[in-house]
């Protein structure tokens, strides 16, 4: 069965887009790359065993940041280790070195090297050496290597894509669906807000605030996450059997679920809650943070639904035409129910994600996010007509607005003009997708007249 | 076909090709249109007719040859161009804007205005004027969307007038048309012609064919097989130049013995549109259901399928009453409805045709909630080559096929579900002579196997050809059941349908129902 290249193009097409995005940002940062903390720490430290004997004596110098202290003792426990004598380590100031040099400079035995980091190296201090302190003439300085590499290739960078993305990603699986059946979901951002703010409520008043267990935190955000599921089925409800537009009821199910959020918090943010509980948005306990993996994870389902169960034929074909679809015995209220639903209770689950991410939970969050999901969708290739669409296209279209987000933040765009591409690359995509749609509707036409 | 008369022809289409990527659409096509002419043009789906027409709107441009419009080549670049030079195609489904008034949609457009402001009186009286001449009866300020289908035909007709057509290209406009609205369509033709303007007429239906054209043009493939005058030329002489070959019968030969009560109908009510009717078909039976558009026979059909729900009355299957709330409940029990239109209500025509293969089997090809998707492709690929869909492969989306194939891919959904009582809405609507042939076996086929058939058609000879009985609707009510088929004209059957209980009721009950 072969499938025809402009197919293969809407298929893929998509993916072509969001590589030529990274491509584009890696060659505009592409930069002198200047690594710190221990990852820059172990392979001086190696260098320097490999070069020096062991009872070299060593220097070790670096501001006060954390990344910096980290280097610091890092690299000072390394050559210990190995037999080298560390004369002094000095986290903070340039003054401190300067004192320090003094010291050294009056001392019997001299530093042969001083090592430092990146932003030591060009402390005022260590410039002629020689002339400022004839008796350390002989001690030379030692930085981390350093290489030219994409700043947006970065592993730093790409995790924090993905984490930064999680909540719109998540979020956007329930949409799609929407989307799919030809409604709209408008609540999805209040929904974020209520969630959040049931959960931490939750937590803080039932199960034992900062000192809440695993399972009463779970059971907290499982709560949260029905809660919404509630608000879905009502969403729902009223769309299938009242036959309310979809962008009316859940218009109104926003402003109901956003009012609800600031009443149940009263207009405060809730940070009662255990350290534990930046577990999901910031922990990592495999490579990759737990946030990324739960999206991901979504995504597998979600994909599998759609395209393996007889559910995910049914949305589509409710989408596609709702009355071939009853006609041939789908159950078109329950799949619409299920879907406001499920997209609901989605959006409570991104909720959970940005509260935990945020350490609190507080009414005021996701305003505006219910569009970036919308965008995220339709971005990635579903029509807002319904009937068709993917959900792996929406996992694409989340990362092209994050990429190209996080792209002009490295580049050091303006927040505001930001606002502008981004609405222009929304247009753009979507115009495209149009024009290739067009195409090929010419093309169905030839061979029906043929 | 050159034409002996010495008035200049209006239209002359000089050896017309068009080519789309891997397709001849058109090869060399001429044709001469004599001004109050009725030109039908025929040949089966696919043939060309409407790439053809489709140029002389201006929708398309030819790759070779030429148009020319009294003695001038013209070039018809877009549809305004067309309709500038007084060219009008109506088109089966109408482009009326259906919140506006008939007179609105008339000048749509072309308002007649001063300063900006619509001098609403005036175009309504010239609207009365263009409803007269095209002889609809409907005033002016009715909203489109009140209008029939037929009535929206004869609007799209006074429309052509008002923009002083003098050609018009008519795409099967009686294609959902009752006998009766047919007739008054040829009047109205008729009088066109009196008026001077030349009409092409594309039509399936060959009885309009021969009670109003003057001369008939076959296209097959492509080309051009003839045009002969229509006095030349009879039915089965047309069939064959149409497909190619000869078929010997339009209708298939009955076989099918018939069984014991399989479906029966108590008093079925909704509204004033289906009026307590009551019926029964039995194994192996195909009962033909007819009447005028409106009598109530697709409400009927709907209200036995759960697609609407009845006020009051029962259905039973075998003997055992059913519940039926909803379409998936008449799956369940075991009755299939196969709607009049398929794009609207058969097919969900974005998707694959497997998956609307698929979508009533589902609950059959189901483990835990996921399809077996090995299992309905195999199936599907079963009814593909049984019922010969012409499709290049599985995961074509279904609006891309032609009708007679998109129709075959809705039997085949309902073949695989295998109902006992299948409900056939207007089974041949829109495609051609070969396909119906074959519609019209399989139908014989599924009755043969002891199923319960209730066949609506508004094409009486169809109905006549299948039909082991007979029952014809009028205003919610049977108003007569034609037992003895085979003596049965269709102007007995037409009595019937607008209500006029005179002896056509009376004959068939006289005689014993037997055939073969």
């Amino acid at each position: 069965m072969k499938t025809p290249p402009s197919q293969f193009l809407s298929d893929y097409g998509i993916v072509l887009a969001l590589l030529i995005l990274c491509g584009y940002f890696s060659w505009v940062t592409f930069d002198w790359q200047h690594p710190n903390g221990t990852p820059a720490a172990q392979p001086l430290a190696e260098e320097l065993i490999r070069n020096f004997p062991a009872g070299t004596r060593v220097l070790i110098a670096a501001p006060e940041g954390q990344d910096d202290v980290e280097f610091a003792h890092s690299l000072a426990n390394r050559l210990r280790n190995a037999g080298f004598l560390v004369v002094e380590t000095i986290t903070g100031q340039p003054a401190l070195a300067r004192q320090a040099l003094e010291r050294l400079a009056r001392a019997e035995n001299p530093p042969h090297l001083i090592a430092c980091n990146h932003t030591s190296a060009g402390w005022g201090v260590f410039e002629n050496l020689g002339v400022k302190f004839p008796e350390l003439a002989s001690a030379s300085l030692v930085t981390p290597r350093t290489h030219r590499w994409p700043s947006f290739l970065k592993m730093d960078n790409l995790l924090n894509i993905a984490n930064q993305i999680a909540v719109i990603a998540i979020i956007a699986i329930g949409m799609t669906m929407v989307i799919i059946t030809a409604g709209i979901d408008l609540s999805s951002g209040s929904l974020i807000a209520l969630s959040a703010v049931v959960s931490t409520l939750l937590i803080r008043d039932f199960a034992g605030a900062e000192n809440a267990s695993a399972i009463g935190m779970l059971l907290s955000c499982l709560a949260g996450i029905a809660l919404c599921g509630a608000v879905g089925c009502f969403s729902g409800f009223m769309v299938a059997v009242v036959g309310i537009p979809a962008f009316i009821a859940t218009l109104g199910m926003m402003l109901v679920a956003s009012g609800l959020a600031f009443i149940v918090a009263q207009g405060q943010s809730i940070y009662q809650v255990p350290d534990t509980f930046v577990w999901l948005g910031r922990g990592a306990n495999l490579a990759v943070p737990n946030a990324v993996l739960l999206m991901l994870a979504l995504y597998a389902l979600a994909h599998v639904m759609m395209s393996r169960m007889a559910l995910g034929r049914y949305i589509y074909a409710v989408g596609g035409n709702p009355e071939a679809a009853r006609l041939s015995g789908v159950p078109i209220k329950s799949v619409l129910i299920f879907v406001y639903t499920l997209s609901a209770m989605l959006a409570g689950v991104g909720g959970i994600v940005m509260a935990s991410q945020l350490k609190s939970g507080a009414p005021t969050y996701g305003g505006m996010y219910e569009l970036y999901v919308i965008a995220a969708v339709v971005v990635g290739g579903t029509s807002l007509s319904g009937g068709e669409g993917k959900v792996l296209g929406t996992l694409i279209g989340a990362f092209i607005i994050a990429v190209i987000q996080n792209g002009m933040n490295l580049t050091g765009v303006e927040s505001y003009t930001q606002k502008v591409v981004l609405g222009l690359v929304i247009l753009g995509a979507v115009l495209l997708d149009m024009l290739k749609r067009k195409r090929w509707n010419v093309k169905r036409w030839f061979g029906r007249s043929a | 076909m050159s034409s002996p008369k010495s008035t200049p022809p209006l239209l002359v289409v000089k050896s017309v090709s068009k080519a789309f990527p891997g397709v001849l659409a058109l090869d060399r096509v001429s044709l001469e249109l004599m001004p109050g002419e009725v030109l039908a043009l025929l040949g089966e789906n696919g043939a060309g007719k409407s790439t053809l027409i489709k140029i002389l709107a201006g929708a398309h441009r030819p790759d070779t040859g030429s148009v020319h419009l009294r003695g001038q080549e013209v070039s018809l670049n877009t549809p305004a161009e067309a309709q500038r030079l007084g060219i009008a195609v109506i088109h089966q489904e109408s482009n009326l804007v259906r919140g506006l008034t008939v007179s609105q949609n008339l000048f749509l457009g072309r308002e007649r205005t001063t300063a900006g402001f619509v001098l609403a009186r005036q175009e309504r009286a010239a609207s009365l004027e263009l409803l007269r001449r095209s002889g609809a009866e409907i005033h002016p300020d009715t909203l489109c969307r009140q209008l029939t289908v037929a009535q929206q035909q004869l609007v799209e007709i006074a429309k052509a007038l008002s923009q002083e057509a003098r050609i018009i290209v008519m795409d099967e406009p009686s294609a959902s048309f009752t006998n009766l609205e047919v007739a008054r369509l040829l009047a109205i033709i008729r009088d066109l012609k009196a008026q001077g303007i030349g009409i092409i007429y594309v039509s399936h239906r060959l009885d309009e064919i021969f009670r109003l054209s003057d001369r008939v043009m076959v296209l097959r493939d492509g080309r051009h097989v003839a045009t002969r005058p229509i006095s030349e030329v009879n039915r089965e002489a047309l069939i064959e130049l149409m497909v190619g070959r000869q078929l010997e019968n339009e209708f298939p030969v009955r076989r099918a013995e018939r069984g014991e009560e399989r479906l029966a109908v108590e008093d079925l009510r909704r509204g004033d549109k289906v009026r307590g009717v009551s019926f029964s078909i039995r194994r192996g039976e195909i009962l033909g259901l007819t009447g005028l558009i409106g009598a109530g026979r697709t409400e009927l059909a709907r209200l036995i399928f759960g697609a609407d729900l009845p006020d009051s009355g029962s259905i039973s299957l075998d003997g055992r009453k059913l519940k039926i709330r909803n379409p998936r409940d008449a799956i369940q029990a075991g009755i299939a409805l196969l709607t009049e239109d398929r794009k609207a209500q058969g097919l969900v025509v974005g998707r694959s045709v497997r998956e609307n293969f698929g979508l009533p089997n589902l609950p059959l090809l189901l483990r835990c909630g996921f399809v077996r998707q090995g299992r309905e492709r195999s199936a599907f690929a079963r009814h593909v080559e049984s019922l010969r869909i012409r499709i290049s492969h599985a995961e074509q989306p279904a609006q891309v096929l032609s009708g007679g194939n998109q129709q075959k891919v809705v039997l085949a959904k309902w073949l695989e579900r295998n109902c006992p009582v299948i409900l056939f809405d207007e089974p041949t609507r829109g495609i051609d002579v070969g396909a119906k042939y074959e519609v019209y076996l399989l139908i014989q086929e599924l009755a043969a196997q002891g199923k319960a058939i209730l066949m609506i058609s508004s094409e009486l000879p169809e109905v006549l050809g299948m039909s082991d009985r007979i029952l014809v609707m009028h205003e919610g009510r049977i108003a007569g059941e034609i037992t003895d088929v085979t003596h049965t004209t269709q102007e007995q059957i037409m009595n019937l349908a607008v209500g006029a209980r005179s002896t056509a009721s009376l004959i068939p009950s006289l005689r014993s129902a037997v055939i073969e």
